[in-house]
Formats: structure tokens, sequence, C-alpha cells
């Protein structure tokens, strides 16, 4: 059964609180590889595996699922270092 | 978390009984049996640098896989410090893997017995330079030593910022 990303963003935002959240289909629409992007206050505090760890486990189910599962995860202080970054 | 709370209770049986009970508890679970465990852990401490991969260095057979590969060259890790094993050409070791290091996908890297991530956090770490810190730190790639001189004589970056 494919995922799909509104099942998800549910997943997502049911456990932990999310401050922006991109989901990207990175599998031409069958529904196996997935992108995201996660900022949340959740990981603050925690390292980088710690915060992949954290996501693996509310999307278990989900990533079982899939072929592939790629994830990036900020706090918000860290995404908005990033984003100015980016314009600069 | 149900799975956290099994598996402690299965470590402290394997102190206390006889490993015939705990094999037969573990199947009965579906988890990973004794045999594979302390294989997996044995495999990941037998060198410095370990990596489970789908297909080899030289044929990667997945881009994730290929890309953890090519920054573990790019950082000049050794091939005699580094042992990878290909998932694809065992199914025990496939799903054994993912439930061992509790991680979902493939690859994964071990640096001196320490599970460090996958693919993202490989990526990332190269980006930060983390992962240059870390080899180091742990002795499979030598420490580059910066000498003010050397800094001083590189030749002149004509790029121009923007």
């Amino acid at each position: 059964m494919p995922i799909d990303t509104i099942a998800l963003e549910k997943a997502i935002k049911r456990a932990i609180p999310v401050t922006h959240l991109e989901i990207e289909d990175q599998s031409s629409g069958c529904g196996d590889s997935y992108a995201i992007v996660l900022v949340s206050e959740a990981f603050q505090g925690k390292t980088t595996l710690a915060r992949h760890r954290m996501v693996n486990e509310l999307l278990k189910d989900q990533i079982a699922q899939m072929h592939a599962f790629s994830q990036k995860t900020y706090t918000p202080k860290q995404y908005e270092e990033l984003q100015a970054k980016g314009s600069s | 978390m149900f799975r956290t709370s099994l598996f402690s209770s299965v470590r402290v049986l394997s102190r206390a009984a006889p490993s015939s009970l705990v094999s037969s508890r573990l199947t009965a679970y579906r988890f990973l049996s004794t045999e594979t465990r302390s294989k997996l852990e044995q495999a990941v401490k037998a060198n410095p640098v370990v990596l489970f991969m789908k297909g080899t260095p030289a044929e990667p057979q997945c881009g994730f896989s290929r890309a953890v590969v090519q920054i573990l060259d790019m950082h000049g890790v050794p091939s005699e410090k580094m042992q990878t094993y290909n998932v694809l050409a065992d199914p025990e070791l496939r799903s054994g893997i993912k439930e061992f290091s509790e991680w979902p996908t493939v690859p994964q890297v071990y640096v001196n017995g320490e599970f460090v991530g996958g693919c993202d956090i490989l990526i990332g770490m190269h980006q930060s330079g983390e992962l240059e810190t870390l080899l180091e730190n742990n002795g499979v790639i030598p420490k580059i030593e910066v000498s003010p001189e050397a800094e001083q004589s590189s030749p002149v970056n004509d790029k121009v910022a923007a």
C-alpha cells in the first residue's frame, strides 16, 4: 500500500509540535520514496542522530513500507538562521 | 516503546537463563536471534569503520549507499580500516542490522563500534566538518595540522564574493 503525504503529515503533527514541514514525494508518484524537512521545537537540545531516531520512531510503520526516506531536522532557531543565510 | 521493554527483558533473561530458553523466546517474538546479535556486535567492532550498504563500494546498488561510499572515500578512509557488508547478499543481515541498530534504513555507518547514522546524517556531518573530526579523533584518518605559513602561502582566491 503506497504512503501518501497526508498520512505522513498527520503522523508527524500528531506526535510533535511542528513549526514547518515540507514533504517531497521523490518517487514520481508511486509513494515509496520521500524526503522531508521538519522544523520543530521538539528537536531542541537533541543531536541529529537523536532527532532522526525520533522521526524514524514516529514514522516507523510508514518507513517500513518505503524504499527510501530522507530527512532534515531543524529547531526553529536553526531554521531561521538557515533561511537568513540562504537569502543573504 | 513496546520493543524496548521487550528487549530489556530479553537481556536480563540472557544472563540468567540457559541459552536454549532465550533463543526459543526470541524466536517466539520473532526478534533478532542471540546468534545474529552477537555476530553483529562483533562485526561492528571488528574494524574502525564498518559500513552496511546495498551492493559493494565498487558497485553500489543504491544512490544513498553510493553517496556514503563517496563521502568516506573523499575523506581518505583507508580500505584496511573499513569493512563493508552488502545487505542485498544476505537477507538475514538486511533485516538483522535494521533491528540491531534500531534504524530503519540502509546504508548504516559505524565508527569504532558506535552507530553514526545513515546517508542524511553522513552528508550533514560531512558538510559541517563533524565527520572529519570524528574520523580523526577515532584514529581513522590522520589529523592535518594547518600551519599559519601554509595558509598564507596558499594561492590568492580570485573568486569575488557576491
